[in-house]
This record gives structure tokens, sequence and C-alpha cells, in this order.
């Protein structure tokens, strides 16, 4: 009798999972068959679930009116510069915070420590400043270099090295080999599978990111794709079609990553927030 | 040295700018250029600044909407995920998706949406509620957007923790006889405490800085009614050209934040010692 009342209760919690499942992907599932809809069908009464015809109208207006192509080549550079430096330099700060001892460490230590409590809007009245005397506004150069330095990959690195066996390093230094090579020949090596993780979480976070790119470009040409089609969404007005089909453009990139590299990047997000 | 690179992007572009932020405070500079030095007397205006009050209050109501009910949310939502066998990696993946999205394409699915005459949700609960631009409704619509969107971050944490609470444990309690309440309410709870508040105190820290949101989906209307610290900031510093006070603002967010973060970590020591 116990038996049989729990199975049927964890019935009941999978049937009831499923269906919140639905409900949070439902908003999405509305964007993407609305960007396939003709305009005057997205405001139909009552609303059509599927839309039949599909139609391409929306996607094809957006590609000629709006310079998507170039908002996407610049969000790819900016997502591509920022990952390759961020976990490069993290990869090299996190190895030297684990491995070796040199002044001024508790600085570095101290600095993160405030990193993480201040809100990046705080400091962007001086950043701007800053980029407005370099003549970088409106750069790839200012939207680029303060997303560089991410603290927490550098965390994430240190932690990882401290797992690491001190023998290896010891004995590669016996043979000869200089840190350098200790990093990229050993410890990497090692590490790969979280190194990866945290290449593919910061190329989405870089993607996504919205407020800096948003202070420091205004110029159409320079937005990248989240800034970008806001300034699209406020000229088309209530055209729910091509709306949509920017907002489904946009995503693409991201959303296809996490679906590809879904263990990767829940390993990435558990590990940046201290977890294993 | 290994760690040149990363220190000089690190203090380049946010401890010294941090530092600069404190100096600029305390001058009448707009956003282009270093201002005058003025003492206190941003502060002292911003103490009789009303509007600068009412941001604080919209944050703080934001932050009440969103930090526990986002925290009781992913761990609810954990718990259902974690029971499952063949489907949870694509049930979790359905829960995760918008936090991987921009925050554009989130404010654009809710607009779209929750749209007064055409969006689905009005049509299927027949109502008219114009939510972003009606005051009731404003502040609790950004805030059930951003748990839809974030809430996947939270739950992905809790199923960490979950995993790592051993499964003897709970065979062992149900050899002795414990029900599914009992190793719940003794296991499940005590054992998950360290993981709820690690995402108590990252939740409190992000939703203090909440911007985006605001500004795509209400722009801090109706009647100011959303106007939260940081858009204050930003109203200030980059649309009325006052940076030196817009910098005053930008260091009383971070006072603030500060204060309720070191508060709530006693309050939460408290909690793990009874």
């Amino acid at each position: 009798m116990t038996r049989r009342r729990f199975s049927i209760l964890g019935l009941t919690c999978t049937a009831l999972t499923l269906l919140l499942a639905a409900i949070w992907l439902f908003p999405l599932y509305w964007i993407f068959v609305t960007a396939f809809k003709g305009e005057t069908q997205t405001i139909a009464v009552p609303p059509t679930l599927v839309p039949a015809p599909p139609d391409l109208q929306a996607f094809g207006y957006v590609f000629q009116n709006s310079p998507i192509f170039r908002w996407y080549l610049n969000t790819v550079l900016v997502g591509a510069v920022v990952t390759f430096c961020s976990i490069l330099f993290s990869l090299m700060c996190g190895y030297a915070l684990s491995r070796l001892e040199f002044k001024g460490k508790w600085l570095i230590y101290w600095a993160l420590l405030v990193g993480f409590m201040l809100p990046f809007g705080a400091v962007a009245i001086p950043l701007f400043m800053l980029m407005n005397k370099l003549n970088l506004v409106n750069s790839y150069a200012g939207v680029i270099l303060p997303q560089i330095a991410t603290p927490l990959s550098v965390i994430v690195f240190k932690r990882f090295f401290d797992e690491v066996p001190r023998d290896f390093r010891d004995a590669a230094l016996i043979d000869g080999a200089s840190d350098l090579r200790i990093l990229f020949r050993i410890y990497l090596p090692i590490n790969w599978s979280i190194t990866w993780a945290l290449t593919i979480v910061t190329f989405i976070a870089t993607w996504n990111n919205f407020f800096w790119p948003f202070i420091i470009t205004n110029a159409t040409p320079m937005l990248t794709i989240p800034v970008g089609m806001t300034t699209v969404q406020s000229a088309y007005g209530i055209y729910f079609a091509k709306t949509s089909a920017i907002a489904v453009l946009a995503s693409i990139p991201t959303a296809a990553a996490y679906i590809l590299f879904q263990k990767r990047v829940t390993q990435g997000v558990t590990a940046a927030a201290g977890l294993k | 040295m290994f760690v040149i690179p990363f220190v000089f992007f690190y203090g380049a572009f946010l401890i010294l700018p941090a530092i600069q932020v404190a100096y600029l405070s305390l001058t009448n500079s707009d956003i282009a250029g270093l201002g005058h030095f003025v003492g206190l007397s941003n502060y002292i205006e911003l103490i009789h600044d009303q509007d600068f009050w009412a941001s604080v209050g919209h944050t703080i109501y934001f932050v009440v909407l969103t930090v526990v009910p986002n925290t009781a949310v992913g761990f609810l939502l954990a718990l259902l995920v974690v029971r499952l066998r063949r489907l949870r990696l694509t049930v979790l993946s359905a829960f995760f998706l918008p936090y991987v999205l921009p925050v554009s394409v989130v404010t654009t699915s809710a607009l779209w949406l929750l749209d007064a005459n055409f969006g689905i949700v009005s049509y299927l609960i027949g109502s008219s509620t114009a939510w972003f631009a009606d005051p009731t409704w404003a502040m609790p619509g950004v805030a059930i957007v951003t748990i839809w969107w974030t809430v996947g971050f939270n739950m992905l944490l809790f199923i960490a923790g979950l995993q790592n609470i051993p499964v003897d444990l709970y065979e062992a309690a149900a050899l002795d006889g414990a029900n599914g309440t009992q190793r719940f309410l003794r296991i499940t709870c005590p054992l998950i405490w360290p993981v709820t508040s690690l995402v108590l105190v990252l939740q409190l820290i992000l939703q203090f800085k909440i911007f985006d949101q605001v500004y795509l989906l209400t722009l801090g209307g109706p009647y100011n009614s959303t106007v939260v610290v940081l858009l204050y900031m930003y109203q200030k510093a980059f649309q009325q050209g006052r940076g030196g006070y817009a910098a005053a603002v930008a260091i009383a967010l971070v006072v603030i934040i500060t204060v309720v973060s070191v508060l709530q970590f006693r309050l939460l020591r408290l909690g793990k010692s009874k």
C-alpha cells in the first residue's frame, strides 16, 4: 500500500515538474514563433500557437533595416578578445597565487575581495571619464578593456591549481622547466575541463553584458547586439514580429553554446560560485 | 611576472576608478572632466534629496521582492529536478536556459507576453493591465521577470549542494524509521544550509545593483516609481551631466551594500549556530 501511494505521489511530482518546465520555456517559445509570423498574425485573436504558414518577412526586414550583421561582428569580436585575454591572464594570476611566492600577494587577495563587493555601476562614471580622456568612447578598446579582468576566474584557477600535487612543479623545476612552461604543459592540461568550462561561461557573460557597452557606446555601428537590439525596438514600436525576430537572432549564439556544452556551463557556473 | 597582466587591467579599470569615484564625489565635476573640490556639499545635498531616498526605497522594495523568493523558488525547483532520472538534464536546461540569454531578449519577451492589448498573458487571464505602466504592478512585474530569468542559477547551486549530501545518511535514517518529512527537515535542510546562505549573500549583493531590467522594462516609470539607485546615478551622471553628485550616489550605494551585507552575514551566522 505505502509503495503504491508513494509512486502516485512521485508521478504527480514529475508531472508538476514537467508542467513548470513547460511554463518556464513558454515565453521563449512564444518569442520564437512570433518571429515567424506576419505582423497581422501576431495580434490575431485568438492567438495562434503555431505560425501558419511560417513567414520570414520579419527576418528579412531586420536584415535589411538594421545593421544586425555589424552588431554580430562587434559582439563576436568583443566576446572573443575578452574571453581569450580574461582566461589567459586568469590562468597566469591563478598559477602565481597558487604556486609562487612574491611580495604583495596579500594585496591582490585584498583587492579581489574589494572587487566582489563593489558594484561595477559605481565605477562607471570615472571609467567613462577615463575612456573619454583616452578618446576611446565608441571604440572596441573602450568596450573591451574594462571587461578583461575577471576576479572570479582567478579564484577558480587558484583553487584548482591548489589541488595539483606540488611534486609536479618541483620535478619539472629540477628538469629545468620554466614556470611558464610548467603552467601551459602541466597545470593547464590537467585542468583542461575547468578551463574550457570557464571559457564558455566567460564568452556567454561577455556576449550578454549590457551595462558597460550601453554606457560606453552610442554610435550605431559600434553597438553590441544586446544594446543594439534595444535601439531598433524603440524604432519599430509595436511591431512584435520584428522585435521577436531580432531577439531570436540575438539569442542564438549563447543559447546554442549552452545547449551544446550544457555540462561545461553547469560546471563553470557552480565552480565560479565556489561549489564543486 | 605572472600577475602583471591581470593586476594591470584589474587595477586600471576597477580599483583605480573606485578610488577616483570617492574623490569625484567631493567635486562638482561634470561628466567630461574634473571640476572643483567642493568638500562634502554633494553629500549634504544627498541627505536632503528626496528623490535619492525614494530610489533607495524602490531598490529595497525590489530586493525584498526578489532575494528570498528567488532563493526559495530555486530551492524548490532543485528539489523537483534532482529526483528525476532520465529527464533530469532536459528539465534542468529548461529552467536554466533563460539565464544564458541577454537581458534585452528577456525584457523583450516580457514586454511582448505581458503587453496590455496583444500579450498572450493578458489574453489568457482576460485582463488589460499594462504591467509596466501601472504603479502598483511595475516593480512586482520587474521582480517576476528577474526571477524567471535568473532562478536557474540558484537552482543549479542547490542541485550541486543536494548532490553533495551523502545518500547513506538518507538510507540510515530510513532504516531508523524516519519518514520523508523528517528526513527532509533533519537531513536535507541543515546540510543544504551552507548553500542557502551562499545563495542569499550572492542574491542580496546582486539585486542591490539592479539596473538593466528596470531601464529596459520601465525606464524608471510610471511616475518614477521604479527609479532604483543605479538608475538615479545614471540619470544624474549621463543625462544631467552631474558627475560629482552621481559619484556621491555611487558611494552611497557602496555603503548601503556593505552595511547590508555585514548585517546579513551576522544574521546568517546566527541562523547557522542555532
